[in-house]
């Protein structure tokens, strides 16, 4: 079954409006929770046991992380969602904004009664101008219904929920570096810890989640934590919107239960453009390392199969390549990208993806040394764990993954001064 | 900083920013530093100048160095002049399997300038991006607030010919 959770309203025309959303039960789980002030731990453990897990890329429980916050905590405690989309091949929160912003408000609202939050920021990317627009006209339909804003439908609980925008940084997806960007400053991560749930938004106790993990939530309550998971597999519940790109016939956003076999992803997409052979999959963005084609053909979609082919399922975003691509190009235009958004902070990441870049480089320009293959090895390795934030590991694990997989056409171009791929 | 809060920028964009403090807690006023700087970029041609920055710190109450840190930080701001419609196109992964170098290319053959050129009549401005969360649509461009996907040299042209 494709379609269940944050996608189910895609067949509906205009399915971002308030009375199309309402139309399929929208709304109506934050209004039984307020009519009945059903106990906001209730709501924890009915989101822990649906399995659901940060769809942001780091897979980490949702309903773990809302227990973290001290509820009875007096004071401002902030909801954040992380809508800064940027690592590259993932695309499906920009369609959730577009035509299912309404499942996003109510998760959101739905989250800060649970954690004792009365506000809540949506941090979009500023390029999203589109789907920022979008949301916009859906929380001024919320207000206007009543489900935003002071004393919610009556029942004394409060939330406020505006929009952020970006400006132009991978970084910002990065939680901590996302707060520091919503207080006015430049987007670098913070220390952890604190996490934010002690010590987030203006030193604030905060929740941040990504926007499919929030828009989520209403639907994992309608229908109940069991529910939920059983669409999935063990240690993966729920169904995932899947972005895939690449060399596929119809690219685009999938829904569909997680551990679904890649195979039958790859067939949902039209299959490899001109029916080419299937060279390698990125799974997950393209911070998880490449999996070979005929690998990945025997994988199912969850996190655990995808970890056991020693990658990450990430994001969801699968970027599909064929026979045709140069992996030595591919890594370079990567390693480039990293390099670019490294936010400076710490020296491993600031030199390192520079390094790195530039010895990927010189090997497609033909001018590859011998002992660059060791030297990419290595660089990778020690920026891996030595920085503040992930960003680090993220450059230096598709460098890993690619050498690990493809050393022989690195070789290759280093030998020859030329690509094998032509 | 010369003058009150009065003197600085129009009405309108006094306006619009203010509706981004109000959403801050009132002790955050620099939390619309970046809606506030874009605000004023697009006001501008496209870019910000030293003054309009000093500006924006003086408007928001915070030293400049804060407010350059922002705007040099960010992509999306534009420290010297650009033309009149940015291009940005997308070269990461998913649109340069796609053919990206393929619609670079063509743009800067059709402008006759390079990636982070602009066209001497002041019309262009040609800029590389990172991913810019489009990938199934690559390859991509975005001008103005505008994305454009499924790219093709004739779709570009057509694209660039509806411009004024």
């Amino acid at each position: 079954m494709a379609n269940e959770v944050c996608f189910r309203n895609l067949d509906l025309d205009r399915p971002w409006l308030l009375d199309q959303y309402q139309r399929r039960g929208g709304y109506e789980m934050i209004t039984r929770i307020l009519k009945d002030q059903v106990a906001p731990s209730q709501i924890i453990d009915e989101v822990k046991k649906s399995g659901l897990r940060g769809r942001g890329g780091a897979g980490f429980p949702t309903g773990l992380k809302w227990s973290f916050i001290n509820r009875d905590l007096p004071g401002a405690k902030y909801i954040v969602c992380n809508s800064d989309e940027g690592e590259p091949g993932t695309f499906k929160d920009r369609d959730i904004l577009r035509y299912n912003p309404h499942a996003l408000i109510e998760g959101m609202v739905i989250a800060g009664y649970a954690v004792g939050a009365n506000a809540g920021f949506n941090y979009i990317r500023g390029e999203f101008w589109e789907p920022y627009e979008r949301f916009e006209a859906a929380l001024e339909e919320a207000r206007k219904a009543g489900f935003l804003g002071k004393d919610i439908l009556g029942s004394g609980f409060d939330f406020a929920l505006y929009s952020h925008l970006g400006a132009g940084a991978y970084i910002c997806g990065e939680e901590t570096a996302l707060l520091e960007s919503i207080e006015g400053k430049k987007g670098q991560p913070r220390y952890k810890p604190p996490f934010p749930a002690q010590f987030g938004l203006y030193g604030r106790p905060t929740i941040i989640n990504n926007t499919e993990s929030l828009a989520s939530v209403p639907e994992i309550l309608r229908n109940g934590g069991e529910w939920f998971r059983d669409l999935g597999v063990e240690n993966s519940g729920g169904s995932k919107l899947f972005s895939i790109s690449g060399n596929v016939s119809r690219p685009g956003n999938y829904e569909i239960p997680m551990g679904t076999p890649f195979a039958e992803l790859l067939e949902m997409a039209g299959g490899v453009r001109g029916g080419r052979e299937l060279k390698a999959v990125i799974p997950g963005g393209s911070s998880a390392p490449v999996i070979p084609g005929d690998q990945m053909l025997g994988l199912n979609m969850d996190y655990d199969s995808i970890a056991q082919a020693g990658s990450m399922l990430g994001s969801g975003a699968v970027i599909v390549m064929d026979d045709t691509n140069c992996m030595v190009k591919v890594l370079e235009r990567m390693s480039y990208f990293y390099y670019e958004e490294s936010c400076g902070q710490c020296t491993p990441c600031r030199e390192g993806t520079g390094w790195m870049y530039r010895v990927v480089h010189r090997i497609e320009q033909g001018e590859g040394r011998q002992e660059d293959l060791e030297l990419l090895d290595d660089v990778a390795a020690k920026i891996q764990g030595r920085t503040i934030c992930a960003l680090g590991d993220a450059a230096a694990m598709p460098v890993a993954g690619m050498l690990k997989h493809f050393r022989d056409e690195f070789q290759y171009h280093i030998d020859h001064k030329k690509c094998m791929v032509g | 900083m010369a003058g009150s809060k009065e003197q600085l920028f129009t009405p309108e964009i006094r306006a619009e920013i203010d509706q981004w403090i109000a959403k801050y807690p009132a002790e955050w006023k620099q939390s619309a530093v970046m809606a506030a700087l874009r605000i004023v970029q697009d006001a501008n041609g496209g870019w910000l100048s030293r003054e309009l920055m000093d500006d924006v710190a003086g408007y928001l109450e915070m030293a400049p160095i804060a407010v350059y840190e922002v705007a040099t930080f960010y992509s999306m701001y534009e420290l010297k002049p650009v033309g009149k419609h940015k291009i940005c196109v997308c070269t990461n992964v998913s649109c340069m399997i796609n053919g990206s170098d393929n619609i670079v290319g063509h743009l800067e053959k059709k402008l006759g300038v390079a990636l982070g050129g602009t066209t001497s009549d002041g019309k262009f401005t040609l800029k590389e991006v990172e991913c810019l969360g489009a990938c199934g649509g690559a390859p991509m461009m975005q001008i103005g607030k505008q994305y454009y996907e499924n790219l093709t040299p004739e779709i570009v042209d057509s694209i660039l010919d509806r411009l004024e």
